[in-house]
């Protein structure tokens, strides 16, 4: 699935100016903890976090993800939001829960890898 | 076969009919003569012209418009007579998927392109036009992803030596969470105009990003020296301190010493080193406590490999 697509099924609030949101979703990943993501997250996944510091664009931009969902309401620092433009990382926040958000994700078939 | 009919979409879309449409246009007058216009077209091999009048677009009249007049018996008489006045223009400034989608819809030879703001006649565009303007940009983007292929693959091939190697420096500062993990992202795009293979570029990029974050949480700053030859990618890791008082402990999954503040951040779950291992082919660490600590990790090139078919 096309990442613009997720974002509407979702109603994820786009923070970030990109082009790519044309990517296929290969599936998605949730972690806090960088070391986690970075062993574990795959090519082309979608990563919801609750973390909002700008060493969240160098963990997507080394792992290739889609794009990263913040949970809970939280809003990305402004020094990540600019990396993320920089480097064409699709930010995206929502008000649901990790928990809540991951079960919306598997419903339109974005599957754990 | 998709990927290049995305491209060409792509490019209809980027080129503007400034860019392609024929600027040396051939006009003809409302009071010329129909004599004039056969002579005009055949002398220009086209196939119809537009009709201007003191600089103003007035008609247009084409190869058609003559044979049905001659059929009709070839009266002399002046263009205005003739040329059709109901005309269909676009803007210098659209992007040419506009115009094929007009070529379409119409099915005219030629339109006339004006200049949105004056309304000029600035150019005229035909089929021929789009496809060599299409064409030239197609060719231009190959040759330009040839040349960055061939200087990315041959980068070693073609420099001769007894010993290649490429060496590349980053300063870490210590508790710089800001800049934390620029030397790894700009190192996996180094890597990448390099021709490194992927999967090789994945394991360095995630060895050196926790080596790189080590340096940030635990030191005070140090240095990563990235050694790439035709074999290995070599990356090593020093820092002033403070060192490391058991490093069997440090190496086991979920230890760690860093503060709660860092934990908070996502970093200091004690997986840094064992995900360096994980990536590395061969991995060395030194520390003495009080004067610093030097990782020294080597990820192999060649094609078939251990850690490669583990990852």
């Amino acid at each position: 699935m096309k990442l613009q697509e997720i974002i509407k099924q979702c109603g994820f609030e786009l923070k970030t100016q990109n082009e790519n949101l044309n990517r296929d979703v290969t599936g998605g990943y949730s972690s806090d903890l960088l070391s986690d993501v970075m062993a574990n997250a795959k090519d082309g996944n979608i990563w919801t976090t609750l973390q909002t510091h700008s060493n969240i664009v160098a963990v997507a931009v080394l792992k290739n993800l889609a794009g990263i969902i913040l949970v809970n309401n939280r809003v990305p620092e402004e020094g990540t939001l600019a990396k993320a433009n920089e480097e064409n990382i699709p930010i995206m926040t929502t008000k649901l829960s990790t928990f809540e958000i991951v079960g919306k994700l598997y419903e339109l078939g974005i599957k754990g890898n | 076969m998709e990927t290049k009919f995305d491209k060409t979409v792509e490019i209809l879309f980027e080129l503007k009919l400034s860019d392609v449409m024929r600027r040396d246009i051939i006009t003809i007058g409302p009071k010329d003569k129909m004599s004039v216009l056969q002579r005009t077209l055949q002398k220009h091999r086209i196939s119809g012209v537009p009709v201007v009048n003191d600089g103003t677009l007035v008609g247009i009249i084409s190869i058609e418009d003559l044979i049905k007049w001659l059929s009709d018996g070839g009266r002399d008489c002046s263009i205005e007579d003739i040329m059709s006045k109901n005309l269909q223009c676009l803007y210098a400034d659209q992007p040419l998927m506009h115009a094929v989608k007009k070529f379409d819809q119409f099915g005219f030879g030629r339109f006339p392109v004006l200049e949105r703001e004056s309304g000029k006649l600035v150019g005229i565009i035909t089929r021929g036009v789009i496809i060599n303007g299409t064409l030239n940009r197609l060719a231009m983007e190959y040759q330009d992803e040839e040349i960055r292929q061939y200087r990315a693959s041959h980068f070693f091939g073609d420099i001769t030596a007894d010993q290649k190697n490429v060496s590349l420096k980053f300063k870490i500062a210590g508790k710089d969470f800001d800049n934390a993990g620029k030397a790894s992202t700009t190192m996996k795009k180094n890597l990448k105009r390099l021709g490194i293979r992927p999967d090789i570029i994945q394991r360095v990029a995630i060895a050196s990003y926790e080596a790189e974050m080590n340096v940030v949480i635990y030191t005070g700053g140090g240095s990563m020296l990235y050694n790439i030859t035709e074999d290995k990618i070599s990356i090593k890791v020093t820092d002033n301190g403070p060192g490391i008082d058991d490093i069997e402990k440090a190496m086991q999954p979920g230890f760690t010493t860093s503060e709660s503040w860092v934990k908070e951040l996502g970093f200091g779950a004690g997986m840094g080193l064992p995900n360096i291992k994980k990536c590395a082919d061969k991995m060395d660490m030194q520390s003495k406590v009080g004067v610093g600590t030097t990782l020294k990790i080597e990820i192999f090139i060649g094609e078939d490999d251990e850690a490669a078919r583990n990852y």
